[in-house]
């Protein structure tokens, strides 16, 4: 990806994402937060990780972002309400986005990144990231699925309790 | 570089173009097929100097001026932005799709060997599966933005079918993907070339018949036509998420549909019909079972395969058409129980044959 190319779609995810938090009206920030993604997705394009990219709008774009549309026109939300930024709403805010913007800086301090390192042949492929994900990372992988399991096991719990 | 883009874009405009002749043919059958069935006449009231051409005239050339004539309702209270950006949002990521799905094998033009794909992706599958998934947010913006309720509940109807049966639609292509291990969709339609006892074409259907039904049934529910049409079921929500839509507007979301349509049928054919395989053609001619060998020139090669690729993509068509005339609409809880606990399990039970299979028998290849 070129440098210039990269600015550009930083640029427009960085806006994309400013519009999820500014924006008063739920369905319009759930809207910008889909262009995040998809911007998100292009920016791993450009660094050679199709899967990921695809992944990002397949799993992202495609079906979360989609059920928050759908519970925000269940709810049928207004115009989200002024003065919901209590003093500690806004002193966590703060100290979060002041943390980071230290860790930001201090990275960045760290010296120039390396240079472009040579891709290897098939890098970001599926082949490529199924074998270090039954490899390398076989125990994290099985894990999660066994989070993932337990959370759907839970979902049904609770959607099938009946009101006493 | 350059005439790499160049070819790559010539290659999508064919695409698009050739998928939208078959769109046509489409929106014909619905008309004319369906009167066929339903032993009734069909549009057969627009002529040009008298010529009718068989409701062709009708249904290619005067149904189309008559939505793009017609009045672009403004509605009270709607969000106007989004209402106008929903068939946009419908229509684009439908015709997108079509960049990954391989219309011919190479055409070779002096030195340069060209791959008849607008875009080579390794992971075309996912590709598909990504803009099927972006559809979604026509439907649902165009259901919310229009300030009607009958909209709403298409809208939210919609979202929750498409969701559903994406889940069965994506389990059902690993099958596919175990046996011939690649996401590539010219690769899958490459190794579909094969002979299975030196006679019968080695297509997908006969690795994955019940990936191919379940992909099927899936596919029909994605385009949210009858059966599935619960979205835009006439009797209860007047036509759902495009209720509020005039014009050229509700014109992209009926495109929208076909292309869809389309969709499903050009991806059936590319993984389990051959894609653009005729059979027993090999790049250089025809090797026929029993011995004779006919060469043939390159390019008719490619025009045989171009055309087999088509006539396979209008005959799925034609099916999901004959499929809408021939079955009654689901109530929605059995639309949501086909897709979760007929059409899911399925899927799971197909990919754990398929892996059993090559397991034991071992790879095709």
């Amino acid at each position: 990806m070129s440098p210039l190319a990269f600015l550009v779609v930083a640029a427009l995810t960085v806006v994309a994402a400013l519009t999820v938090v500014l924006h008063r009206n739920p369905v319009h920030s759930a809207l910008a937060l889909v262009t995040t993604m998809c911007l998100l997705a292009v920016l791993f394009l450009g660094l050679d990780a199709q899967l990921i990219g695809f992944l990002q709008v397949i799993v992202y774009a495609g079906a979360i972002v989609v059920l928050f549309l759908f519970v925000i026109m269940l709810l049928n939300l207004e115009r989200e309400r002024r003065g919901l930024a209590t003093p500690v709403v806004v002193g966590t805010a703060t100290t979060g986005a002041a943390g980071l913007a230290v860790l930001i800086v201090r990275g960045l301090a760290g010296g120039a990144p390396p240079a472009d390192a040579p891709v290897e042949a098939r890098f970001g492929g599926v082949a490529a990231v199924a074998e270090r994900l039954f490899t390398a990372y076989l125990l994290p992988f099985e894990l999660t699925s066994l989070l993932l399991l337990v959370a759907v096991v839970g979902a049904v719990a609770i959607a099938k309790r009946r009101p006493s | 570089m350059l005439a790499d883009a160049a070819i790559a874009s010539a290659e999508a405009a064919f695409m698009i173009l050739l998928m939208l002749q078959v769109m046509s043919l489409g929106l014909f059958f619905e008309r004319k097929a369906s009167a066929l069935m339903q032993d009734r006449i069909g549009a057969n009231r627009a002529a040009i100097l008298g010529f009718a051409g068989l409701g062709l005239v009708n249904t290619l050339v005067a149904d189309p001026i008559k939505f793009l004539l017609k009045e672009d309702v403004r509605i009270a209270g709607a969000d106007r932005t989004l209402h106008a950006l929903a068939p946009l949002v419908s229509l684009v990521p439908a015709l997108a799709a079509f960049a990954v799905i391989p219309f011919g094998d190479v055409l070779v033009v002096g030195s340069r060997t060209i791959d008849l794909q607008a875009a080579h992706l390794d992971v075309g599958i996912l590709y598909v599966l990504a803009m099927a998934a972006l559809g979604v947010y026509g439907v649902v913006l165009g259901g919310w933005a229009s300030n009607s309720r009958w909209s709403l509940l298409g809208g939210v109807r919609g979202s929750a079918q498409m969701i559903s049966y994406e889940i069965a639609m994506g389990l059902a292509l690993v099958g596919v993907v175990m046996t011939y291990n690649t996401l590539d969709l010219q690769e899958i339609a490459r190794q579909q070339g094969r002979l299975l006892w030196g006679w019968l074409p080695a297509w997908g259907v006969l690795y994955q018949p019940l990936g191919f039904l379940v992909f099927f049934a899936a596919g029909v529910a994605e385009s949210k036509r009858i059966p599935f049409d619960l979205p835009e079921g006439e009797s209860e929500l007047i036509a759902g998420y495009f209720t509020e839509y005039s014009g050229a507007k509700h014109l992209m979301f009926m495109m929208t549909d076909f292309v869809e349509v389309v969709l499903v049928a050009a991806m059936i054919t590319t993984l389990f019909f051959g894609g653009w395989q005729v059979p027993w053609l090999a790049r250089d001619g025809f090797h026929f079972p029993w011995g004779t060998v006919l060469a043939l020139p390159g390019l008719l090669v490619t025009i045989l395969q171009v055309t087999a690729f088509m006539v396979k993509t209008i005959f799925f068509t034609y099916l999901q058409v004959a499929i809408r005339f021939t079955l009654p609409r689901f109530r929605y809880d059995q639309l949501m129980r086909l897709g979760w606990q007929g059409l899911l399990p399925l899927a799971l039970l197909n990919v754990g044959a398929s892996a059993l299979v090559l397991l034991l028998v071992g790879r095709a290849a």
